[in-house]
Parts: C-alpha cells; sequence; structure tokens
C-alpha cells in the first residue's frame, strides 16, 4: 500500500527522540506549553522554546517555576480550551503527580511526554520505568514508544486519541530516557499542514448539557457560559464523577487502534495493532514481554534464536493504560512460558507489567508459566547476552514445567 | 436554578455532565450557616469606597446602585469586609446576639 503521503514527500532529518516529541508539538497547533526542564527531557523544553523565539509556532510558552506549576498551568490552559503540552522525567513527574490525578479526573486532553527516567535515591539521571510506573494509577492513558521515529508518529497520535469526543483524557507519551532522548536517529516527518488536517484542525472543546444553563455547552472556561470546574464533591457525588473515568478508559483501546491505521494510511507507518506489537507469538512456546526501547533488543534475539529452529517470541506492550487484557490473553493463552522483563519494581510486590499480565492470564486452564525479570535499573544496559540468558531460563522452565524464582533480577551483581 | 427534584433523586453518573462538572449552580449551596461571627454594616460610616464589595471573597457583598448591602445567605464571616473598611464601619458581631 502507498501511504498517502509517500516517504519521497515526507522530510527526513537526523534527530534525537527528545527532538522528535518537540517537533511533534510544534506541528500539532498546540496553544500552550507550560514546562520545566529536567534532565533527560531538558531538550523538548530547550527545542520548543527556540520555536516560540523564532516566531515559528503561535504557542504561548510558560516558563513555569516547578513541574507542579507546569501541570497546574497545563490544566488551566486546557481547562480554557487550549490544545496544551507540557514533558518532563522523574522527580518532576513526582512533583507532578497530585495534578496529574486533577487532569484526568476533569477530563482535559493533556498531552505529556515523559523522557524516563528512575527515581531518586540514589539520584539517577537514566533510564527505567519507575516515573511511569508511579502515574499509573492517575487515570492517565500511557503508550510506550520503542524508537524515536514511533516517538514523534505517537506524540502527533496522542493528541488525536486524548481529544477524541469518547475519550477527552491526557494522555503520556513514554520513551527512555538517554536511549531514545538524547541518541540520534534518522526520522521521517510529516509536513505541517498533513498533521494538521490528521488533527483536524485546533483543538474543539467537547459539548456537554448544563442544567443550571439549561443548554449543551462547550467544556470550557468562557465567561458567557460560565461553569465551575471541579469543585467540592462530597460521598455524595464523587463516586458518581469518578465512574466515568473508568468507562472513558474502555473507550481508549479502539481510539488507539483507530488512530494507529488511519496514520499508517496517511505515513505508512504502524505499531503492530496499535495497543501491542507482536513478533513470532502465533506459534511460539516462549515468549518474553516488555516495554519501550529493549523490545528492539529482545526481538533481536528472538530473531537470531528463530534461526536456530527454537520458537520464541516477543510481545511489546504499547498501550500500558488502559491494559490490553483481552489482546494480551489471545496471544498467550497457547504460549507455555512467559518471561516478563520489567523496567521498575512495585517493591514488596513484582513488576508493573507482570501483574497486569497475571491478571490477563487469570482463569486460563492450563495457562503459561510465568516469570517477572527486572531489569536495567538506573540505565542499567541490557546487552543481547542478557536477553538470551533469559530465553535460556524460560526454555529450562519450559522443560522442567517449574518456575522456580518468580522475581528475578537481570543483570545484578551478586556477592 | 437549582432542580429541586433531583436533590430528592440523586443522579447517576450516567446523566451527569462530562468531566466533574456540578449540575447543580453553588448558589443552591447556602453557606451562610457557616457563620459565627456577623458582619453588620453601619451606613451612618459608610462613605460607599465598595472595598468591602471588592474584597469579599465569597462575592456575598452586593451593591444596588446606592449603597452595599450583605447577601447573609452565603456570607461565611471571614471579616475580611471589616478589615479592609477605612472607616471601621463593619461590626462583627456574635451571630444570636
Amino acid at each position: 500500500m502507498i501511504p498517502k503521503v509517500p516517504l519521497d514527500k515526507q522530510i527526513k532529518k537526523a534527530v534525537n527522540g527528545d527532538e522528535a516529541t518537540a517537533y511533534a508539538a510544534k506541528q500539532s497547533l498546540v496553544d500552550v506549553v507550560a514546562a520545566y526542564p529536567i534532565t533527560p527531557q531538558t531538550i523538548i523544553v530547550e527545542k520548543f522554546s527556540e520555536f516560540v523565539a523564532n516566531g515559528e509556532v503561535y504557542t504561548e510558552f510558560v516558563p513555569v517555576e516547578s513541574e507542579h506549576s507546569a501541570m497546574s498551568a497545563v490544566i488551566g490552559a486546557a481547562a480554557a480550551g487550549a490544545r496544551a503540552f507540557t514533558a518532563t522525567a522523574s522527580q518532576g513527574l513526582a512533583l507532578m503527580l497530585e495534578n496529574l490525578y486533577i487532569a484526568s479526573a476533569l477530563r482535559l486532553p493533556l498531552v505529556l511526554v515523559v523522557a524516563n527516567r528512575a527515581l531518586s535515591a540514589p539520584i539517577n539521571i537514566h533510564c527505567d520505568h519507575s516515573d511511569a510506573m508511579m502515574m499509573r494509577d492517575a487515570g492517565w492513558v500511557q503508550i510506550f514508544a520503542e524508537n524515536t521515529q514511533e516517538a514523534y508518529d505517537t506524540t502527533i497520535q496522542a493528541f488525536k486519541i486524548a481529544e477524541d469526543p469518547e475519550v477527552q483524557l491526557p494522555v503520556a507519551v513514554n520513551l527512555d530516557g538517554f536511549i531514545l532522548s538524547h541518541t540520534l536517529e534518522d526520522i521521517y516527518m510529516l509536513p505541517d499542514e498533513e498533521v494538521q488536517k490528521f488533527l483536524g484542525g485546533y483543538r474543539k472543546p467537547v459539548k456537554t448539557y448544563v442544567d443550571y444553563l439549561g443548554k449543551e455547552v462547550e467544556v470550557k472556561l468562557d465567561p458567557s457560559n460560565p461553569i465551575s470546574i471541579g469543585p467540592l464533591d462530597l460521598y455524595d457525588y464523587y463516586f458518581e464523577h469518578k465512574v466515568p473515568q473508568a468507562v472513558a478508559m474502555e473507550k481508549v483501546k479502539e481510539v488507539v487502534k483507530r488512530v494507529n491505521e488511519e496514520w499508517f494510511e496517511l505515513s505508512g507507518r504502524k505499531y503492530g495493532d496499535g495497543v501491542i506489537d507482536a513478533w513470532g507469538v502465533e506459534d511460539a512456546d516462549v515468549v518474553v514481554a516488555v516495554l519501550g526501547s529493549t523490545s528492539g533488543t529482545v526481538r533481536y534475539v528472538a530473531k537470531e534464536l528463530r534461526k536456530e529452529g527454537k520458537k520464541v517470541g516477543v510481545l511489546r506492550i504499547r498501550l500500558f493504560r488502559p491494559f490490553p487484557f483481552d489482546e494480551v490473553r489471545d496471544l498467550l493463552k497457547e504460549v507455555k512460558v512467559v518471561g516478563v522483563m520489567d523496567r521498575a519494581l512495585s517493591f514488596g510486590s513484582f513488576g508493573p507489567s507482570f501483574l497486569e499480565i497475571s491478571t490477563a492470564l487469570q482463569g486460563i486452564r492450563n495457562s503459561p508459566l510465568m516469570v517477572n525479570y527486572i531489569y536495567g535499573l538506573g540505565g542499567r544496559d541490557v546487552p543481547p547476552s542478557h536477553v538470551k540468558q533469559v530465553f535460556n531460563e524460560l526454555e529450562e522452565i519450559m522443560k522442567s514445567g517449574e518456575v522456580g524464582k518468580r522475581l528475578r533480577f537481570l543483570g545484578v551483581r551478586e556477592r | 436554578m437549582g432542580d429541586k427534584s433531583s436533590v430528592k433523586e440523586p443522579r447517576g453518573w450516567k446523566s451527569l455532565p462530562l468531566g466533574a462538572l456540578p449540575y447543580r449552580l453553588s448558589l443552591d449551596y447556602k453557606t451562610g450557616d457557616w457563620r459565627a461571627l456577623k458582619p453588620v454594616i453601619d451606613y451612618g460610616k459608610c462613605v460607599n469606597c465598595m472595598l468591602c464589595w471588592l474584597y469579599c471573597p465569597d462575592s456575598a457583598i452586593l451593591w444596588d446602585g446606592k449603597k452595599v448591602f450583605m447577601n447573609y445567605d452565603y456570607c461565611k464571616g471571614c471579616g475580611i469586609c471589616s478589615d479592609v473598611c477605612p472607616t471601621k464601619a463593619i461590626k462583627m458581631v456574635p451571630e444570636g446576639e
């Protein structure tokens, strides 16, 4: 299939992951950006403020004094009807946390790029997914990109997903700190007007019926149709105001899949079905599930093992919230052993993806044996040899039928 | 202004507006009964400067075109009006006196 915008009409440019998302935001007619710099996200803010200084965008750029303010400012902007964007990482995301819950509950379609970085202490600037997993209950849609190209594509898609009338939820686009954020890659970008057409121009707030105004009004702070956003609720209505968030989440998967297809028709690029990018899973005995950039390494090793005749597969989870339980269940139900690689740990429990996938497979007769590998904390490198070790151990489990230790640490020194 | 019938039969989530918007005006919630001290204006001293009207955080001080007056349905008795009054025309009187 020839995409609507063939590659020779796309713009080829060498950018790092941060720049890729900044360019994506630039093309997405963002009205307001409020952000505070933090490694490894800094380049996004830097690059975007350059666009503003050069007059390349009409965006209002708010250089705030903290991430708490950054999230507050974009919440205010989105509540006023603007398309708003911000980016952060690690401690910055931690500082935003209380406002993340507010953004989703107010159903504000913000886009946030997270350049994934470990949380203190000890202080560390390198990649793991602890920051993203800290916000997994905040009511945000969470998508993990595998490479720089995907980070660009996903940031544009994120606006479309967030602003879908059925969704109206904030979206976090995750890219691995340094591994993607700072690594130069050739990517293809669409011309500005194609991105703008894809998004349908500027943001149009959805309408809702407000009794005391006696009519449908756009959900935005507008003096001619005054509404209060997010005032006090007690035991009388709080619960009723939370359920719609869960219901909106149920609609997200289909929208992500549809946007993935629309993007494919436009650009020629798609990422699995949008929620899961599976490789070799159909006839696999052993599968490794993983998020983010490590997927590339795992796929490389899996391809090598396939050459040796080993039936191995890779399940890359692209959409982490809402979690694609049905898709995971369908893909993994015939598999014998599943190794889940997590770049974060819920201390006292397991890695977050392991918990989700266990839930997805719960209740299946002869469900796959499962092991959880915690890897790459604080940016610890994951070479193919480590992934090969994982596949070898999974194969042993398949042969013996015994799982042994379910929580394992990969690439960590003992003694 | 406020759907009285819905007070008896609270709504389910399906019939609420999007995004945690309330479906009733906050005017339905009369917060005047939180008050312990009540501001009382001595019109003999009032010079119509309207500082109290400007400073009232609850918009519970109104202007009828000639003078300011209190809306005791919503005044929580914070005392800011009394504090900002340049002629000491607003006294805080304990409720019930």
